[in-house]
């Protein structure tokens, strides 16, 4: 009976229940992939709360979300998604925009297949790859590819813009469509071919207070902050407009 | 077998362990939309992944049989500096998180990769492709037929092959007359486990063939997306492959229970 007293305080001890007390109180923040390093400075110069990231495709945290999972803010990477959280009645209070983003070829550091125009990329001996249909980065990809009347299929779908980016400085595959701010981010390990405008397309990131957070106070605070001047210079510095 | 009475908290607690496997079964069961099950069956996408996964786990299984058995086989029979080294090796799959197979995959078959790279020469890439899938399969089921063979190998009755030595036979006679047919069982329920191991990968492929539909996303990948996109579709597929699951199982039971004594 003694031991049993011993595993069921062990099984007390493991489901902490944390008393009152001053330490500041903790937010899960569900984050677009395209968003990981950006966030992560953005979460250490916030003081209203510990902010814990959780990154990966938007369609991927919907669905944790929609499933069940304990979320405080979640940031999209494009309307689409955030509309289908607030239809399914996820969301507290309208959606803001925080950041825009534009799209650009990665290629394989010195672009050794010499790729310039999203053209190039329909050439025979170019591997492409994109993010799948439903996560924003390949679908905003498509449209890119649409607009500038090129048909190319991508040999590998996805599930996130980083596995992307990570095939290519793998050199598994040649080329794909990303962020600039994934380009930014990769550093040397790849190069950045930029796509012109008139066949670009503006990746647009909203933000919005998750229903059921378990700090509303603190998520509505973090917001705030992402909006602020200092959060909009924080995330220029990453590339973000 | 002497049968006792559990006491209370024994029986308690493993209710709690039956019902922590039996719930989300059950789950999956009830929450499965029965009305449009026929229809997700046989939708275009459904079809492309059933028989991507067909394929790709018979033919990984097809793999692990013509190098699986041979390497059974030393490993039951002969004594070489190393085996148990060796042996372990080849059963790490087992216990590797399939992902990190994945990456030592793309690292080994890549395109940069230590053997990749030379295959890429002579213009053999595997990431992207279904014999990627084969070969990402084949790492993590694999270990499952060997080990399976080997036991049947260390567990048969020897005096069959020594006597049909006696009368003349050569080695390699014995081995396709005497030790395969004696082993038959080993081999059969080897090849079962690998093949329902094979069916449900899902880490080493993604990581190393990618996901393409009719290419490289099999049935494990199709229902991680479809979660995303059509929960009620990847509740079908779930149910597909659960069914299959029981089937490998069942038909196993008393094969599998056998060897695992062995």
């Amino acid at each position: 009976m003694r031991k049993l007293a011993v595993v069921l305080g062990l099984l007390a001890l493991a489901c902490g229940s944390s008393p009152a007390s001053s330490a500041p109180p903790t937010i899960d923040v569900f984050a677009a992939a395209s968003l990981t390093d950006a966030f992560k400075a953005l979460g250490s110069s916030f003081h209203g709360a510990n902010v814990r990231f959780n990154f990966a495709g938007t369609p991927t945290l919907l669905t944790q979300i929609e499933q069940g999972a304990q979320a405080d803010v979640f940031a999209s990477a494009d309307t689409t998604n955030m509309d289908r959280l607030r239809a399914d009645g996820f969301a507290v209070g309208d959606p803001k925009v925080f950041a825009h983003n534009q799209l650009e070829i990665v290629v394989a550091a010195g672009n050794p297949k010499g790729i310039t125009f999203l053209s190039d990329l329909a050439k025979p001996g170019v591997l492409y790859i994109s993010a799948g249909p439903t996560v924003p980065a390949g679908k905003y990809a498509a449209q890119a590819l649409a607009k500038a009347g090129v048909t190319v299929h991508p040999r590998s779908l996805e599930t996130d813009v980083k596995s992307v980016i990570a095939k290519i400085e793998l050199g598994e595959a040649d080329a794909g469509i990303v962020y600039t701010t994934d380009v930014r981010a990769a550093g040397t390990k790849v190069t950045g071919v930029p796509i012109p405008d008139a066949d670009n397309v503006v990746a647009t990131y909203p933000i919005v207070e998750v229903k059921g957070a378990k700090n509303s106070a603190a998520a509505a605070a973090f917001i705030t902050f992402v909006l602020s001047a200092e959060g909009k210079a924080k995330l220029a510095t990453f590339g973000f407009q | 077998m002497r049968r006792e009475k559990a006491p209370l908290w024994i029986g308690l607690l493993a209710a709690l362990g039956a019902a922590f496997f039996i719930i989300p079964l059950i789950g999956l069961v009830v929450r499965t939309p029965w009305g449009i099950a026929a229809r997700s069956l046989t939708s275009a996408d459904t079809l492309e992944a059933l028989k991507l996964s067909l394929i790709a786990s018979l033919s990984s299984t097809a793999l692990a049989l013509v190098l699986g058995v041979p390497l059974a086989w030393v490993y039951a029979r002969v004594d070489f500096p190393g085996r148990s080294v060796v042996r372990a090796l080849t059963t790490l799959p087992m216990v590797l998180p399939p992902v990190v197979g994945g990456i030592a995959l793309l690292l080994a078959f890549g395109r940069r990769g230590l053997l990749g790279s030379w295959l890429a020469m002579v213009g053999v890439s595997l990431p992207f492709t279904t014999a990627g899938v084969v070969l990402a399969e084949t790492f993590v089921a694999m270990p499952f037929l060997v080990l399976t063979v080997e036991a049947g190998l260390r567990s048969m009755d020897r005096r069959y092959e020594d006597a049909a030595r006696t009368l003349g036979a050569r080695r390699w006679t014995v081995f396709t007359r005497v030790t395969l047919p004696l082993i038959a069982p080993s081999i059969l329920a080897g090849s079962v486990l690998c093949w329902a191991r094979a069916l449900g990968e899902f880490g080493a492929t993604i990581t190393f063939a990618g996901n393409f539909p009719g290419v490289t996303q099999t049935m494990p990948l199709a229902v991680y997306l479809l979660l995303e996109t059509n929960p009620e579709g990847s509740f079908v597929l779930s149910l597909i492959l659960l069914v299959v699951s029981l089937l490998v199982l069942v038909g196993l039971r008393d094969r599998w229970l056998g060897l695992g004594a062995a």
